[in-house]
């Protein structure tokens, strides 16, 4: 019955029906009756002190409904926004933590900050009188650049945080790396710079909120990917509703990437004005806003240096980080360049020794935080950047540089000497077969064939581990996460036999709907026609973490699989009292209890039924009803590894780089739905080929606006800048989850910019250039084949 | 946006009467620039004269050595028609790889020419082919027809109603998109026409503009090989985070010679 439907099966998404009719339901999309319309005065200026703020002329414009400046929310004792995770620097200390006001106080401190808010009748009426709005600003110095922002004079962002530094954190023994690397036979330097990104999501964030002055209740409709976890910010933090009087709803939502993981000011502002103003605020973004205030990705300036020994052993790796914060710390913005970046620098190698300096600075731009990946991009790159540099200046293939350090089969799990302790895996068969795919014994006959052409051709391998699952709460804690890492999941079935999971993991594009239904279709024998995934509303949904890291399926999931063996414990019990059995004699198979030996059997359906008309029911032993739930923590992070193989063709008179041939092999553990997964994986891919190409933000240096603050600038990767990418998959189930699973969402952009960068650089050793700085646009190609021609040419 | 006033006239005349005598009227063709304009608030027009009602502003003709096309006619119909495709296949081409398939649906040639934008494709034809384009009020020569940034020799409430272009022997478009715009961040249009050669590059500069020393290169030899070594100077191009005056400036050699290849294929 569910072999068409259980786990390891191609079913098609339950979702696309509504999605791909137009019948999503958005948070833009609510009708609330006598809606009120918010509009946010944003900062023009990247820093300035703010005089005075007159608000009295837009008050008296038509359909003007109520103004809000930073005075109002600090006279009504409004908390800051908070930064959820305390990062300990090298001497102990906790990360400094500048306030971050939900409304500028007196002073902005990036192009986009939060300056007022109007709320009127309409949309167009709001930002006509945000018009009428005058600030008086008086300049401050600015910075927007990353490199200088922790020099001494750079323009001093928050007094809380001396010298723009945040903390100044370490990793490993820096003296057991200098001992390594006085042993070297050969050192491979590296710098680089991780270019900032900015999310887009297709769906721009938004919020409604609603006060119902009879009961005192809130309810926030917002793009979140956590909603049990923006109510808990918001309660515990931020606003002071009780939990229980603020119900948070994450209704479709359109992507996220992590950007919609944070509780940003306008939620906030939306749903503490709703019980001033007496009537619903909405507030959706326009995408000029997104750009501008949605925490972006990655920046990072990095030195790194790798030690090998005369065979090409790894004997050490040192890495020098500073990374952005932007203006303000975003809600997990201390983790990201940390526990997610610097633990995993030791890839899939048996490098012995690591030591990693991470220093947080902030400057005058949108806050960076967690982007699809979340560190462990950046570490990737780091470290793929460098395994391929070293294999150049060595001679030796970049391939067989890699196996000689890989991780052996046989020595996991293995702990790492960045504290991570990988639970399985098995490398070299990855990396076989991407060769294999990708025909690279094939490639210098390709790239003879392509220099004929007049076309640089190059191929670039990148080999990463990941992270993700997050996490177990213990290890969090010990971190300084301030959050449990468990997910949760209740199997409700109705008296007619079908069921509703009800998860706190949040779908917005994941696919839970159609992976989670195949999950208890497998385990319960359920048609998946007669199972529904319900999510994303505190109201509804037990308690749960929401969804990034890759965790949905390996922790919600989890949690689903636990809840399922308690549904089957029970219908256990019922069915041995409808057969008249003993209860240990009772198994359960394709949907239905049976005697072993005999020809009684109970379906679960007739089990559910009973359970809920209990007539004939052993009640005096059991309750009625089947509703179960369960939480799950997970003993460790899961540990996806794969390695890509990205072949690109330059052309030297343009700078133009295309990719020819990209190729992918991962080891995702057991696999649920595989056309899901490959979906992921080229999504992901499509993200990290922006990264390495296309996509770049850029503040001005001069006067700290964003340059690139539209698609007339900023480069979104489009299909036509893709191949059809070749994908193959190995597995080792993880050992401590009882599907066996490891994440997918995040593998393709962790692993991809440095196998395009890599491809890019081999495409160009002939001409000369050893560098060119990400993203590989046809001018910074252009200028690296520039630059290294000698002059006469 | 802002609040304005709507026409939409089903005449020229009326077009012209509701634009007469208003500072703040603007004519709309197809709207690819306006709206977004206004949609961001970078416009406050007190009047918005739609010329999508007038029927006979929008069509495509032979006439003698001549195509004419209306001031109205959308992109798409420009790259579908046979008779575009058969005289100057060139100019079909570019009119196909204009925007995307919604951008060429609804822009136009006349709005395309009148806003002179200086990343925009059809400036180049019009010039490279030594157009004439026709207003209610009269004809102007291609040549001094764009002014510079966004500037024409259009007075206030003049509306293109056609543009005329001569059959072309050879001529090819090579654009070098913005990557993320997609606009010609580098386009360069040669022609041979009956006239001679013209090389009209957009995209570089403030303004479209000529490469006589292509032009007279190419007189002589029309081959990539002609043009190989000729520089252009970076002075006065346009420089922004996708491409250095430096950078733009090697392109259009780069495009014009695939511009020659391809007009000699």
């Amino acid at each position: 019955m569910t072999a068409q439907t259980g786990i390891g099966a191609r079913v098609k998404r339950k979702e696309d029906q509504r999605f791909l009719t137009g019948t999503g339901r958005y948070v833009d999309d609510l009708p609330l009756a006598r809606a009120t319309y918010a509009h946010f005065l944003r900062s023009p200026h990247a820093h300035a002190k703010i005089k005075s703020i007159d608000t009295s002329a837009a008050a008296k414009m038509p359909g003007v409904v109520a103004i809000f400046t930073g005075k109002d929310t600090a006279d009504a004792k409004v908390g800051g926004l908070i930064c959820g995770w305390v990062v300990k620097d090298k001497h102990g200390q906790p990360h400094k933590a500048p306030p971050h006001p939900v409304m500028a106080l007196d002073t902005v401190r990036y192009v986009g900050d939060t300056v007022a808010m109007v709320v009127a009748n309409s949309h167009d009426e709001a930002k006509d009188a945000a018009e009428a709005i005058k600030v008086d600003y008086e300049m401050l110095p600015a910075n927007v650049d990353l490199a200088t922002a922790l020099d001494k004079g750079a323009p001093q962002i928050h007094a809380e945080a001396p010298g723009n530094l945040i903390y100044d954190w370490e990793l490993g023994v820096k003296a057991d790396v200098d001992a390594a690397f006085a042993k070297a036979a050969h050192v491979t330097k590296l710098d680089l710079v991780n270019n900032r990104l900015i999310p887009n999501a297709m769906e721009p964030r938004a919020a409604a909120a609603e006060y119902d002055k009879g009961t005192g209740n809130y309810t926030l409709w917002s793009t979140s990917q956590n909603p049990h976890v923006l109510r808990l910010i918001l309660s515990a933090f931020v606003l002071g509703i009780p939990e229980h009087k603020l119900r948070v709803i994450a209704p479709d939502v359109g992507g996220g990437f992590g950007s919609k993981i944070f509780c940003y000011n306008e939620e906030t502002m939306v749903t503490w004005a709703a019980s001033r103003v007496g009537r619903p605020i909405k507030w959706t973004a326009e995408r000029s806003e997104s750009f501008q205030t949605d925490a972006h990705g990655r920046d990072h300036v990095t030195h790194a240096e790798l030690a090998l020994d005369k065979d090409g052993k790894f004997l050490g790796l040192k890495v020098e980080t500073i990374a952005n914060m932007g203006a303000y710390l975003s809600t997990f913005s201390t983790a990201v360049p940390t526990y997610l970046y610097a633990t995993l620098l030791a890839g899939q190698y048996t490098t012995p020794v690591i030591y990693a300096n991470v220093k947080a600075a902030l400057t005058n731009t949108a806050p960076v935080d967690a982007y699809r990946g979340a560190g462990r991009p950046e570490a990737t790159f780091v470290i793929e950047s460098i395994v391929s540099k070293a294999a150049k200046e060595l001679k030796m293939d970049p391939a067989e540089l890699r196996r000689k350090n890989f991780i052996p089969a046989n020595a996991f799990p293995y702990q790492t000497p960045v504290a991570l302790q990988y639970d399985s895996g098995n490398y070299p068969p990855i990396i076989d077969e991407a060769i294999k795919i990708a025909d690279y014994k094939g490639f210098e006959a390709r790239r003879a064939e392509a220099k004929s052409r007049g076309k640089l051709r190059g191929i670039g391998f990148s080999s990463y581990i990941e992270a993700c699952g997050l996490g177990p709460s213990r290890v969090i804690g010990q971190l300084g996460g301030g959050v449990g890492q468990w997910e949760s999941a209740e199997l409700r079935f109705n008296p007619t036999g079908n069921v509703q999971i009800l998860t706190g993991a949040h779908s917005h594009g994941q696919s839970h709907e159609t992976t989670f239904a195949q999950v208890v279709s497998d385990k319960l024998g359920v048609p998946i026609e007669n199972i529904e995934v319900v999510h994303g509303d505190t109201a509804t949904t037990p308690f749960g973490m929401g969804s990034y890291g890759s965790r949905s399926l390996a922790v919600g999931g989890s949690a689903i699989v636990k809840a399922a063996d308690k549904i089957i414990a029970k219908g256990k019990k019922i069915a041995a009292h409808l057969m008249e059995a003993s209860v240990a004699d009772v198994v359960f198979e394709g949907g239905t209890f049976k005697v072993a030996g005999t020809d009684k059997a109970v379906p679960l359906g007739q089990a559910v039924f009973a359970a809920y008309v209990p007539h004939n029911y052993p009640l005096e032993e059991l309750e009625p009803g089947m509703d179960e739930n369960a939480f799950y923590d997970p003993s460790n992070f899961v540990y996806p590894a794969g390695t890509q193989i990205c072949e690109v063709e330059v052309d030297p008179d343009t700078g133009e780089v295309e990719i020819v041939n990209f190729t992918a092999v991962d080891d995702f553990g057991n696999i649920v739905n595989p056309m899901i997964v490959e979906g992921q994986v080229h999504g992901g891919i499509v993200q990290g080929v922006g990264q390495a190409l296309l996509e770049n933000a850029v503040y001005d240096k001069e006067t700290g606006q964003l340059v690139s603050g539209s698609y007339m600038d900023y480069t979104m990767p489009r299909a036509d800048d893709v191949p059809s990418f070749k994908l193959g998959n190995k597995v080792t189930p993880c050992p401590h989850n009882p599907l066996g699973v490891k994440g997918c969402g995040e593998a393709g952009a962790i692993a991809a910019p440095a196998a395009v960068m890599n491809a890019v650089h081999d495409a160009l050793a002939p001409v000369g250039v050893s560098h060119v700085p990400m993203p590989a646009t046809p001018l910074n190609v252009w200028q690296a084949i520039h630059g290294a021609r000698p002059a006469a040419e | 946006m802002y609040d304005f006033h709507y026409h939409r006239p089903k005449t020229l005349a009326d077009a012209v009467n509701l634009l007469k005598g208003k500072d703040e009227a603007r004519p709309m063709s197809g709207g690819m620039t306006l709206i977004p304009t206004l949609k961001q608030r970078l416009a406050k027009p007190s009047d918005v004269v739609d010329l999508g009602g007038i029927k006979d502003l929008a069509g495509i003709k032979v006439e003698g050595n001549n195509v004419v096309i209306g001031g109205m006619t959308r992109h798409a119909d420009v790259a579908s028609s046979a008779d575009v495709k058969s005289a100057i296949p060139a100019l079909a081409h570019l009119a196909g790889h204009i925007g995307d398939p919604a951008v060429r649906n609804r822009g136009t040639i006349g709005g395309s020419v009148a806003n002179n934008d200086p990343a925009a494709d059809y400036p180049a034809a019009v010039l490279a082919l030594g157009a004439t384009i026709t207003t209610n009020t009269g004809k102007h020569a291609a040549d001094s027809f764009f002014k510079g940034l966004f500037e024409t020799a259009l007075s206030d409430g003049e509306l293109i109603t056609s543009i005329s272009f001569p059959k072309a022997e050879k001529a090819a478009y090579m654009k070098f998109p913005n990557p993320a715009s997609r606009y010609a961040m580098v386009g360069v249009f040669v022609a041979k026409t009956a006239a001679g050669v013209r090389v009209a590059v957009t995209g570089a500069g403030p303004s479209v503009f000529r490469v006589k020393a292509m032009e007279d290169a190419l007189a002589k030899n029309f081959s990539s090989a002609a043009i190989k070594d000729i520089k252009i100077p970076a002075d006065g191009l346009n420089s922004d985070i996708h491409a250095s005056a430096e950078y733009r400036a090697h392109l259009v050699n780069v495009m014009a010679r695939r511009a020659v290849d391809a007009a000699t294929k």
